[in-house]
Parts: structure tokens; C-alpha cells; sequence
């Protein structure tokens, strides 16, 4: 652990005193969520846990949102809260609240160290919880007079954690079985999750589907699991997946799904999901499989492991032409596209793309832009796309960057996000200004919740209730305030001047494009729809 | 201190949550907690033994009857009551020594409900003393497993803890 | 069922209610699972205010519901939305503000399979409301709502949380909003135990040196008229808590102003020296009592608070009352005869004299005179919302407040960034008051991005921002518990705050010297909109008087 992120405050005071002292650095961020978030893209970004302190009371409630998104997202984060005096918990004493009550939806485990010998043993278990297994988020609450206690240290060397299981081995005669029916599959898909970049399996799923020639989709979570310009790759699947991956799952007869959750904007109607296929289900968590969708052949185990274990029935190479040549039919008549005439937010993103050769690391925000990204930035490399995906958390883009590009100096690291969205978290402009971060921001404006105005386009009468930005401030002068250049760009010919110069020039930068207002997001599925039935672009 | 705590609850989900969450977040000790349905089916009545002195018993009471779902509640403790437990224990049972083992049950008006080949699964109510005293006696045979049900009371004579004695709140 | 009951759906039976409840504004954000209260808001005449960021919207309810006395209503989302939330409920729990918070949710059929932005926030919000609820059944809905209203809005005041399914909000709702509220398990005491009543007119009769403790449930109670008829009819000086501020005028006599680690010498003393200590509507928290076993040690103490629970729970208690400060004080003035205290009205005058409240040495700008100048200037009548740290205390220390709903600050959770949306909420309640909010560095950046929502709305607020560049409240911590080893609170990056303003089209003001400060003042109390105030200060400002963990009230540190 090299870096956290936090805002003291007093009941965490001693913690801070010894901080000072340790020479772990310290990023002191305007707002405890974006602690939180930031020490989620440290995660994101490395595979190691991420860390946020924050002190008792609201310190400790403003970490709630940060928690609850990695949790959906099953990323390992720590965090570390100070708490009132022993003797004080659960008189309503001046800034308590009872964040281990709070945080048990939202948490993996959490702690509330009552007795000083205990602190360092659960310090150590709380790591280990949070990186193990399926990762998630983990909380240790400290009250104060146990901070400021003496104890000898000792760390414990094993932990005893009967309650707990973080590794199971593949079933080797599901294993078998997922064998022979990928063989048996003549129009097999694999689809591919967060797990798989977890597990670390980039490399046995692109093995996988090179030997066995099967066509790849993805879940939001599992961008960058696979190289999105290989052929086999077809893209996302979903809400606003590609027409072609959409289709593909409803034809396919064999889903290998690898660390997915088939969560409700990936299925679409779940009686319509994948009706003629038979699922493979490979996750470490049991209670994911058959959750949502009945999983034919289960497999509970690391996503590595288990492909590795497939790998090795199947001795092999096979090939699925017909399969390939309709999927490539579908592609080439639905490719991803947009209106050329304005400002269009694809274009900044396809000239973004460009300029950074695809090896950009990319935090994103939620809404419309979100999406955008995920669509017109292609990654080939896990850990270099980072977006909220399960709680879909406005303000989460800006903080991640921080912690991806102090996770990962050197590498360009840019934030994409919309107006909502950025000013949920504006005030980081500030830590990014402070210790000069290298974070570009490129902010898609249309004034609008986009998202949120084109839904109510399609789904509510077009009333479009609350959903416009009044009293957005000028946001090039507001990141002047913050010492940080910025640059705005209104028509296309202003974009790559300004994308050039932002990623020329050293620390943060921020981009503002004005996009054309009422651009939407194709193809979407409505919610609860089926998969292959997408509207796609064009305005009536 | 321990005392028993008889509280009528509105037999809603997240009841129990409610409940158990106050005791942690405001550091009491459950010593015990049962709960099922009343004669009136939209009433559970969750029976609480708490330990604790006095100023902690009496912040749980006021705690208690803060929540919205907590119709009513009293401290039976002194009060004459019947108080009973379930336990259901599996102890080693070798032929040699079931004889013995019948005994105990007999003394302590259990019941043995299974047999294995060297196990028994006895089954027996009563208030936690004589509980505990039973499991204290099979101890020396081996338990394998015990499961108890926390305490259950009812107030003695023709008094009930029941709704007629408490107001109903109603505003406009 | 009758012909009478119209089908509507659940979204249009919510506003119904809201509407009989006399909801004029609601505060939210919208997003996909609240949609369908929006579209049904937006043909209602409620006034809705679009916030940044959802803890906002609390924090807006809660300064419009502290500073009208009517409930806060806010809207959000469900998942982000929803936990985004859950600091302004904490928020407003802890100071008892009456606030129903709605939220969205995923459809019923998704409960609990962790779907896109699901999160059990009923779950996670139960330590933190009063009450809350998950409705599933859209017929329950009218009635729900009903309650939510009051029970956030009775007994002591709190934040009620309703979670609503997307598919109950869209579902068709036949049942009829409830005339009643019918529950069985909630039924505040409002009228004080008549014998126990007589026990305290005794005990203040026989009391030589009595001293009225006013605190937030005076002000929830609107019993600010009875406090101050009591107060002066047995001649009782009155000390109040940092909620309880306003709840007795500080420009009179009898007032001693706030008690506590940071109160007044002279209300400390008094509490040292009471041989009777009435509270009214306080909790005695830690922040108030200093070293629990030295506190008030002469005198007896009693208590009157409408939640049973208070009392007791941190300092012994020799006279318990429960009920409505309102409805006691009124039978209280009809049991006590008037009663003078010459010797202790003198003592008092001496503390005063001996211990008034000053500031040391500081540098240019003194953050203190300052304020002490906006009192002067507005005559203590400004309604001032302010966020936590030094400047909240010298805003409770040195305004001199003379009408209950006019401090507005997170006192019990102390939240960072409480300020700006409870200034914004404010302002939105009373349009004919001039509202302030007395604001630092590090909370201002907590929330600032509403500034936006303060200029869409058109109202006039006036932002009086002391930047010492540092966390100095913490900082402050570090230099007497921490052997001023001050670590990460120092903000090298602050934004040039006047630019800042003017960005979102806001005035701004820079302050570096004694003399602009009045000028300053007095232009921003002309304009109309929103004028923002920078006075640059000292980081090595102190907060006096301080008493320190373990240390009675009256052994209090005071500036040289
Ligand atoms: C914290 C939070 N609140 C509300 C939402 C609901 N929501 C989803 S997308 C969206 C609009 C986002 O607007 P913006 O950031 O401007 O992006 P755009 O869609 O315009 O690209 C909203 C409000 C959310 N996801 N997160
Ligand atoms: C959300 C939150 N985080 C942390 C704290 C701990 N804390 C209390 S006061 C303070 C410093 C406040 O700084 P500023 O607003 O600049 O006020 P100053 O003390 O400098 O006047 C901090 C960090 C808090 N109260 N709330
Ligand atoms: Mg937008
Ligand atoms: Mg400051």
C-alpha cells in the first residue's frame, strides 16, 4: 500500500498523527466521496485494493456511495473510518453514525474494532477479505480511544476465518461437461465480465477463442478483457450493445459466460434471453449462478483456473464459419454509427481514440457520454477502461481518474464525462490542481441529464420533467479558477487542435465540448425489452 | 441484570432488522431473542432477554418503543410468568451408556426424539435453568450439537400482555 | 369499490398527497427509476428545484424545513441516487429536522437480485431515519405517504424515507388518501405529567440560582413566546445549545448565550454555578457537557424533552418530564409564581464582566469583528445558515441571534458542505429575509457546484467565505492534542474563489483588509442575486474560549 486517499477530521486524528509519520502519501481530496471513488480507480486500474479514510460521522456517511459502487462492481477497496469513543457508541454523541449498521448492505464485511489487540488482525483480514474471492468493498471502523491506545503489534500470520471460502476448485466433471458441450456447439458466443479481468484470464479467453473459434461479447465490466479489434470480437451486449452481439445472443446455442452477472441491462426480458442456448456459467461466486438466469452447466470457480481447465480438454482447434460469416453479415449491416453534421460527441471520442492510439486509460461518468465511450473508445488491454457499471454512479469519472493516473504515472489517463455528472464532483478540480495530476477531462456539455431527457423522449411523452441544466456555470472559466487550462471547442474542426494540445500539455486539462444538445445513444433496447428488438438511430 | 422483555411488533418484514439493528448500533447485549405470530396475525411478539444494568435497560426500553413497528412492550421480568426454552441436543449415545442417558432425560421430563446408531437427539423445554442443567448432565457423554430457541414467556393468571392495555396513536 | 375512488396511478396518488400535505417545493435529481414521479410532478404546480448532487436536496429540505417549520420534501433516484442521500439524512437526523425523502427504485420483480442502481436503502438508512419504508404494494401507497408526513413532522421531528418501486409508481392505485393516520405503535406524549409538573414549579421555587437551558426543541416546538414569559417571570437567565440558538433573544438581559466546549464564559460559568438546571428540549451531547461527571456538579437538573429517550441517556437526571416543550411550559407558567434573583442576576453581571468574550491576536482580517459587524449591520435578524468548522463557531459565538429559525447549521453530525443547499433552502422559505451563509474553505468546496442551482433559482443569498487556505478546525486540534503536527490540511489547490463566483455568474468580493470589511458588507446586503464574499484569514486563527477533552466548562481556555 503506497497511497491513500482521505479528509481527517477529529475522531481520526490519530490515525492521521501516525500517517504523517509513515511515509505512505496522502491525497487529501475535497469531499469524502471522491476519496472513496479514487481509491476505486487505484483499484480499477492495478488489481491491488484501493484505500479511503475518511473521520466519523458525515466523513463517514459521504464514503456510502463510493462503497456501494464498488461493492456492485466487486472492486477491492478499504476503507477506514474513525468513530467516536468507546463509551460514546450509541449515545447519538457528536458526529456518530452507525456506518457498520449502514454499511452492511453495501460492504463484503465490515468491522467495528472494539478492543485495541484486535486492530491489527482485522486490518489484515479486512485486506484479505477485500481481495480475495470475489472483491469488494470492506469497512473498518475505529473509534478514537482505540487509535490512541498502545498495544504490541503483532500480525497475525493466519487468519481464522471458518466463514469463509475465497477458493474454490472447477468441478472436474462440470469441466468435462463444459468440454464437450463447447464442442458440441455450433454457434457457441463467450461472454465475458468483470471476473474475467479480476481473475486475470485475458489470456485463456482469447486462447479459448481462437482454438475453439468462438465469437466474443462483453458486459460493461468486461471491457478490455479481450482486444475489442480482434475479429472474433463483436462487441457489448445489452441495452446499448451492438446490434450485432444482441442478435448473436439470440441466436447463439452455447453462452460460456466468464465472471458475469447477467444483469438486468445485459439480458434485456430474461424469458427472452438467449432462448435457443445452453449456459455455461463460470463465476467464484455460487450465489451469482442460476440467480438470474439458469445456468445449464455451473462451474463455481476462479475464471482463470476453470479456463485453464477447460483449456486442457480440449485438445483440438475447431472452426464455426457459418456461424462467423452471419455474425459478420449482421456487423457489416449494422455497424455503430451516427450523424456527421454538428458537434457530434462519437466524433470526439473516435478523434480522441485516434490520437491516443487506443492506449488511453479511460474513466468515464454515467449517462449518455458513458455509453458513447463505451462504443467509440475500442481498449485492448484490461485495467484501461474504468466506468461504474452496476450503480451507475454520476460523479464517479473525474475521482477514478485521479486514483488510475496516480496508480499508474505516465500513462494518459482521461476522464469523459457530461455536465450532470462532472459537477457532482467539480470541487476535485482542486486535488487535481494541488498535486498536479495528469488527468485530461473531456466534457461532453448538451446542458442536459442526457440520459435521463433521452428516456423521457421515448418512454414518457417526451415531457422532459427537470431534465435540463439551467445555471450551468462557464465551465473553461471555472477550471481557470482552479488554475487548470482548459479549452472549448463548439464546432468539429476545433477538436482535434484541442485534443492535441490537451494531451501535449503536462498535468490536468480539461476540453469542453458543446454537443450537438439532443444526440441519443443507438441502439437501445428498452428496459425490459428484448434483445433483438433495438431502436437504432436516426431522428423520425 | 438480566431481564425478559415481552414486546408486540407489527408482523411486517424488516421488523426483526429494525430491532436487532438498534441493539448493536447502540452496543446492548441480546442474551436472547424469539419471535413468532400472536393470535392476531398482522402482531408478532418477539420475546428479548437483554443483560444489562439499569440505565442501559431502561435507554433499551425507551430505544425500543421509539421504533414506529413496536406496539407495545414490558419488562416482565418481575412479573409471575411462565418461561420456557426449546432445546433440541445430539449427544454420543453407545448402547453402554443409553441407559443412563434415559435417566437424565426421565429426570428432566425430556424427550428423545431420534435414534442413531450411537446418537440420540433428545428434545426438551423448560426455563434456562433447568436447560442449562440438562446439557450440563449429557455433557459428559459428548454433544454433538445443540440448537436452542431463545426464551418464550407468557404472564401468569388471567393477565395478558396483549393490545387492550396500550393506546392506539392515531393524528390527523 | 365505490364509484367515488378514481383509478389513478401510484406516481399521480403521491403527488395527491403531497399536494393535501401543502408541499409548494420539492428538491431532487431526477434519474431512470424516479421517472415516473417526475412526469407526474411536472403536471403538478410543485415547484421543483434541480440540485447538483442529491446530498443537496437533503441538506436544501432540511435549511427550508429549519427555517419555515414545514416538512422538506426531496426526490431521487434509486441506487447512486439514494446513497448520494444518505449524509443528509444522517444529517437531519441527528438535529431532529422533519424531511420525507422519496426515492426510486427497481422494479419489485428485481429486489433484491442486485440489479442496475439497486441498493437496499431502506436497509442502510434505518439507523438513520425515524422511519422508513419499501412500499409493495401500490395500495398502500396514499396511505404511506400519509404517514410519512407525520410521523417526520410529530413528536420529535425526523426524516421519514418512502422507497418506490418504479413498477408501484406506475401501477394503477385505487385506494383513497386515508383521513386518519392510524398507528398503534407511535403516539407522542405532548402534555406534561401533571404531578411531575408541580415537582418542577416546586423546584424552581426553591431554587436560588436557576438557569434555563434552551435547546433545539424549543425552537421544533415554536415555544420561543413561553421560554421567554417564563424566563422573565421568575427572573431565570436562559444559556441555549447550538440548536437551541435564537430560541431566546441574545440581545436581552437574561440571555447567556451557548453553552458548551466552545460557549460563552459567562454560560459556562453559569452552569458550573446553577444550583437548578432546567433543560428544555436538549440532548446534553458531549459537545455541550464537557467531562460528564464535572458537570453542572451544584446543581439539580432537570428535564423536559419530548422523547422519552433523551432523558437520562447522558447525564443523571433528578426531575424527568416528558412532553411537548410548548404544552409544558404553558401548564408550567400557570403552576410558578413570579420570582425574583437578585444575588444571581449580580453573579451573572460579574461573570459577564469578568469573563466576556474576546478575541487574541490574529492577523489582518479578524473573522470574529468581522461577523460581530454583519450582527451589528443586519441587527441580529439576518437568518444565517453556516457549514462546520472555526467559522461555524464564531457565527454562533458572535452574531447575536434574536429570533429562533434563524441559525441554520449541521450541529449534531457537524457535516462539511451542510451550508450552501441549507442557505439555498432557506432563502426559497423565507424570499423576504435576507439569508446569509457564513462559510470556510474546505466545506464551501463540498457542495459549491450549487451555486448553480442557487442562480437558476433566481434567489438572493449573500456568501460570506473565511479562507484560511487550511482545514483549521482540524488544524486547530492538531495544535493542542497533536503536538502541532499538522497533517493534510492545507489546501494548496483552492480555486480562485472570486473568479469561481463569477463563473457562475455571481458577484464576488475579496477582503484582505479591517477596513474593506464594512464596505463590503454593506454592498452585499444592497444587491440583489448572489454576492460571494472572500475574507482571506489567518490558518492560525484559534476558536476561544476552548475547553479541552476531560476539562470542566468552566476551565476554559481563553485567547491571551
Ligand atoms: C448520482 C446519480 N444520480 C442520478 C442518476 C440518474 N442518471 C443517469 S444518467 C443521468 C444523466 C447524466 O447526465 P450527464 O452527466 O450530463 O450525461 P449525459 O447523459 O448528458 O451525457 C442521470 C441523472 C445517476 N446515474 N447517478
Ligand atoms: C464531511 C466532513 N468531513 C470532515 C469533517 C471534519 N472536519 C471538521 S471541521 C473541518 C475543517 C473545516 O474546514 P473549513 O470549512 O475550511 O473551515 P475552517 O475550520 O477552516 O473555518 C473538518 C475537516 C467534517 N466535519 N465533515
Ligand atoms: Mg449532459
Ligand atoms: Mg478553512
Amino acid at each position: 500500500m503506497d497511497t491513500v486517499f482521505g479528509i481527517p477530521g477529529g475522531a481520526v486524528l490519530p490515525l492521521y498523527h501516525e500517517l504523517a509519520a509513515s511515509g505512505i502519501r496522502h491525497i487529501l481530496t475535497r469531499h469524502e466521496q471522491a476519496a472513496a471513488h479514487a481509491a476505486e480507480g487505484y483499484a480499477r486500474a492495478t488489481g491491488r485494493p484501493g484505500v479511503c479514510i475518511a473521520t466519523s460521522g458525515p466523513g463517514a456517511t459521504n464514503l456510502v456511495t463510493g462503497i456501494a459502487d464498488a461493492y456492485m462492481d466487486s472492486i477491492p477497496i478499504v476503507a477506514i473510518t474513525g468513530q467516536v469513543g468507546v463509551a460514546m457508541i450509541g449515545h447519538d454523541s457528536f458526529q456518530e453514525a452507525d456506518i457498520t449498521g449502514i454499511t452492511l448492505p453495501i460492504t463484503k464485511a465490515n468491522y467495528l474494532v472494539k478492543n485495541i489487540r484486535d486492530l491489527a488482525a482485522t486490518i489484515h483480514e479486512a485486506f484479505y477479505v477485500a481481495t480475495t474471492g470475489r472483491p469488494g468493498p470492506v469497512l473498518v471502523d475505529i473509534p478514537k480511544d482505540i487509535t490512541t491506545q498502545r498495544a504490541a503489534f503483532h500480525y497475525p500470520p493466519k487468519l481464522r476465518l471458518p466463514g469463509y471460502r475465497s477458493r474454490v476448485e472447477p468441478h472436474a466433471l462440470q469441466v468435462a461437461q463444459a468440454a464437450a458441450a463447447i464442442l458440441a456447439a455450433e454457434k457457441p458466443l463467450l461472454f465475458i465480465g468483470g471476473g474475467v479481468i479480476t481473475s486475470g484470464a485475458h489470456e485463456e479467453v482469447r486462447q479459448l477463442a481462437e482454438e475453439q473459434d468462438i465469437p466474443v461479447i462483453m458486459s460493461m465490466m468486461g471491457k478490455g478483457a479481450f482486444p475489442e479489434t480482434h475479429p472474433l470480437f463483436i462487441g457489448m451486449v445489452g441495452m446499448h450493445g451492438t446490434v450485432a452481439a444482441n442478435y448473436a445472443v439470440c441466436e447463439t446455442d452455447l453462452i460460456i459466460g466468464v465472471g458475469v452477472r447477467f444483469d438486468d441491462r445485459v439480458t434485456g426480458k430474461i424469458e427472452a434471453f438467449a432462448p435457443r442456448a445452453k449456459i455455461i456459467h463460470i463465476d467464484i461466486d455460487a450465489a451469482e449462478i442460476g440467480k438470474v438466469v439458469p445456468a445449464h452447466i455451473p462451474i463455481v470457480a476462479d475464471a482463470r483456473q476453470a479456463l485453464q481447465a477447460i483449456l486442457a480438454r480440449l485438445p483440438e482447434k475447431k472452426e464455426h464459419p457459418a456461424w462467423r460469416q452471419k455474425i459478420k453479415v449482421w456487423q457489416d449491416e449494422h455497424p455503430l454509427r451516427y450523424d456527421e453534421c454538428g458537434l457530434k460527441p462519437q466524433y470526439v471520442i473516435e478523434e480522441l481514440y485516434r490520437l491516443t492510439e487506443g492506449r488511453a486509460v479511460i474513466a468515464t461518468d454515467v449517462g449518455q457520454h458513458q455509453m458513447w465511450a463505451v462504443q467509440y473508445y475500442p481498449v485492448e488491454r484490461p485495467r484501461s477502461f474504468l466506468s461504474s457499471c452496476g450503480l451507475g454512479t454520476m460523479g464517479f469519472g473525474v475521482p477514478a481518474a485521479m486514483g488510475a493516473a496516480i496508480a499508474r504515472p505516465g500513462e494518459t489517463v482521461v476522464a469523459i464525462t457530461g455536465d450532470g455528472s462532472f459537477q457532482m464532483n467539480i470541487q476535485e478540480l482542486a486535488t487535481l490542481s494541488h498535486y498536479r495530476i495528469p488527468v485530461k477531462i473531456i466534457l461532453l456539455n448538451n446542458g442536459y441529464l442526457g440520459m435521463v431527457r433521452q428516456w423521457q423522449e421515448f418512454f414518457f411523452e417526451r415531457r422532459y420533467a427537470y431534465s435540463e441544466m439551467g445555471g450551468n456555470p462557464d465551465f473553461v472559466k471555472v477550471a481557470e479558477a482552479y488554475r487548470l487550462p482548459a479549452r472549448r471547442v463548439t464546432t468539429r474542426e476545433e477538436v482535434v487542435p484541442a485534443l492535441e494540445e490537451a494531451l501535449a500539455t503536462d498535468g490536468p486539462y480539461l476540453v469542453e465540448a458543446l454537443i450537438d444538445r439532443e444526440e441519443n445513444v443507438f441502439p437501445m433496447v428498452p428496459p425490459g425489452g428484448t434483445l433483438n428488438k433495438m431502436v437504432t438511430g436516426g431522428r423520425q | 441484570m438480566k431481564r425478559t422483555l415481552s414486546v408486540l411488533v407489527e408482523n411486517r418484514p424488516g421488523v426483526l432488522t429494525r430491532v436487532a439493528g438498534l441493539f448493536s448500533r447502540r452496543g446492548y447485549n441480546i442474551d436472547s431473542l424469539a419471535v413468532g405470530r400472536t393470535e392476531n396475525p398482522t402482531i408478532s411478539r418477539m420475546t428479548i432477554v437483554v443483560d444489562g444494568d439499569e440505565q442501559i435497560i431502561e435507554q433499551v426500553c425507551k430505544q425500543l418503543n421509539k421504533l414506529i413497528d413496536v406496539i407495545k412492550l414490558s419488562d416482565i421480568t418481575d412479573d409471575p410468568h411462565v418461561g420456557r426454552e426449546l432445546m433440541l441436543i445430539k449427544v454420543n449415545a453407545d448402547p453402554a451408556v443409553r441407559g443412563e442417558i434415559m435417566q437424565i432425560v426421565d429426570i428432566f421430563r425430556a424427550r428423545i426424539v431420534d435414534i442413531a446408531r450411537n446418537s440420540l437427539i433428545i428434545e426438551a423445554t423448560g426455563d434456562a435453568d433447568k436447560i442449562d442443567a440438562l446439557e450440563n448432565s449429557l455433557r459428559p457423554f459428548g454433544i454433538r450439537e445443540v440448537v436452542r430457541t431463545g426464551k418464550i414467556a407468557m404472564l401468569r393468571g388471567a393477565k395478558t400482555k396483549g393490545m387492550e392495555a396500550s393506546g392506539d396513536g392515531t393524528g390527523d | 369499490m365505490g364509484q367515488e375512488t378514481k383509478v389513478r396511478t401510484g406516481a399521480r396518488a403521491v403527488m395527491e398527497v403531497l399536494q393535501a400535505e401543502g408541499v409548494e417545493l420539492v428538491f431532487g435529481y431526477p434519474g431512470g427509476a424516479v421517472l415516473p414521479l417526475y412526469h407526474e410532478l411536472a403536471q403538478t404546480s410543485i415547484h421543483h428545484i434541480l440540485v447538483r448532487q442529491e446530498q443537496n436536496a437533503v441538506h436544501a429540505a432540511s435549511g427550508y424545513a429549519r427555517t419555515s417549520g414545514r416538512t422538506g420534501v426531496c426526490f431521487a433516484t434509486s441506487g447512486p441516487g439514494a446513497t448520494n442521500l444518505v449524509t443528509g439524512i444522517a444529517t437531519a437526523y441527528m438535529d431532529s429536522v422533519p424531511v420525507v425523502i422519496f426515492t426510486g427504485q427497481v422494479p419489485t420483480s428485481m429486489v433484491g437480485s442486485d440489479a442496475f442502481q439497486e441498493t437496499d436503502i431502506t436497509g442502510i438508512t434505518i439507523p438513520i431515519t425515524k422511519h422508513n419504508y419499501l412500499v409493495k404494494d401500490v395500495e398502500e401507497l396514499p396511505r404511506i405517504v400519509k404517514e410519512a408526513f407525520y410521523i417526520a413532522s410529530t413528536g420529535r421531528p425526523g426524516p421519514v424515507l418512502v422507497d418506490i418501486p418504479k413498477d408501484v409508481a406506475l401501477a394503477p392505485c385505487q385506494a383513497p388518501i386515508p383521513e386518519k393516520v392510524e398507528l398503534r405503535g407511535y403516539k407522542p406524549t405532548y402534555h406534561g405529567h401533571p404531578g411531575q409538573l408541580r415537582a418542577l414549579a416546586r423546584l424552581l421555587k426553591e431554587s436560588r440560582r436557576p438557569l434555563l437551558f434552551a435547546g433545539g426543541g424549543v425552537i421544533a416546538s415554536g415555544a420561543e413566546g413561553y421560554l421567554q414569559e417564563l424566563a422573565e417571570k421568575i427572573q431565570a437567565p436562559v444559556a441555549t445549545s447550538l440548536t437551541g440558538l435564537g430560541a431566546f433573544p441574545e440581545d436581552t438581559p437574561l440571555s447567556l448565550g451557548m453553552v458548551g466546549l466552545h460557549g460563552k464564559p459567562c454560560a459556562n460559568h453559569a452552569v458550573m454555578e446553577c444550583d437548578l438546571l432546567v433543560g428544555l428540549g436538549v440532548r446534553f451531547d458531549d459537545r455541550v457537557t464537557g467531562a460528564i461527571e464535572k458537570f453542572a456538579p451544584r446543581a439539580r437538573i432537570a428535564h423536559v424533552d419530548i422523547d422519552p429517550a433523551e432523558i437520562g441517556k447522558n447525564v443523571r437526571v433528578d426531575l424527568p418530564l416528558v412532553g411537548d416543550i410548548s404544552c409544558v411550559l404553558k401548564e408550567l407558567l400557570a403552576l410558578v409564581e413570579p420570582a425574583e434573583h437578585p444575588e444571581w442576576l449580580e453573579r451573572i453581571k460579574i461573570l459577564r464582566n469578568n469573563y466576556p468574550l474576546t478575541y487574541g491576536r490574529g492577523g489582518e482580517v479578524r473573522p470574529q469583528w468581522v461577523i460581530e459587524r454583519l450582527g451589528e449591520m443586519t441587527r441580529g435578524r439576518a437568518i444565517i445558515a453556516t457549514d462546520v468548522g472555526q467559522h461555524q463557531m464564531w457565527a454562533a459565538l458572535f452574531y447575536g441571534y434574536t429570533e429562533p429559525r434563524t441559525f441554520i447549521s449541521s450541529c449534531g453530525l457537524g457535516t462539511m458542505g451542510y451550508g450552501l443547499p441549507a442557505a439555498i433552502g432557506a432563502a426559497l422559505a423565507r424570499p423576504d429575509r435576507q439569508v446569509w451563509l457564513i462559510t470556510g474553505d474546505g466545506s464551501l468546496q463540498m457542495s459549491m457546484a450549487e451555486l448553480g442551482t442557487a442562480i437558476e433559482q433566481g434567489i438572493s443569498l449573500k456568501v460570506l467565505l473565511f479562507n484560511n487556505q487550511s482545514l483549521a478546525m482540524v488544524r486547530q486540534l492538531q495544535h493542542f492534542y497533536y503536538e502541532g503536527r499538522y497533517t493534510a490540511i492545507k489546501f494548496t489547490g483552492n480555486p480562485d474563489f472570486v473568479r469561481l463566483a463569477e463563473c457562475y455568474g455571481a458577484t464576488g468580493l475579496r477582503i484582505a483588509k479591517q477596513e474593506e470589511v464594512v464596505p463590503a458588507l454593506a454592498r452585499a446586503m444592497q444587491e440583489d442575486g448572489i454576492t460571494l464574499i472572500e475574507c482571506l484569514i489567518s490558518e492560525e486563527e484559534m476558536v476561544y474560549p476552548m475547553v479541552l477533552n476531560g476539562a470542566a466548562l468552566n476551565e476554559m481556555l481563553l485567547p491571551e
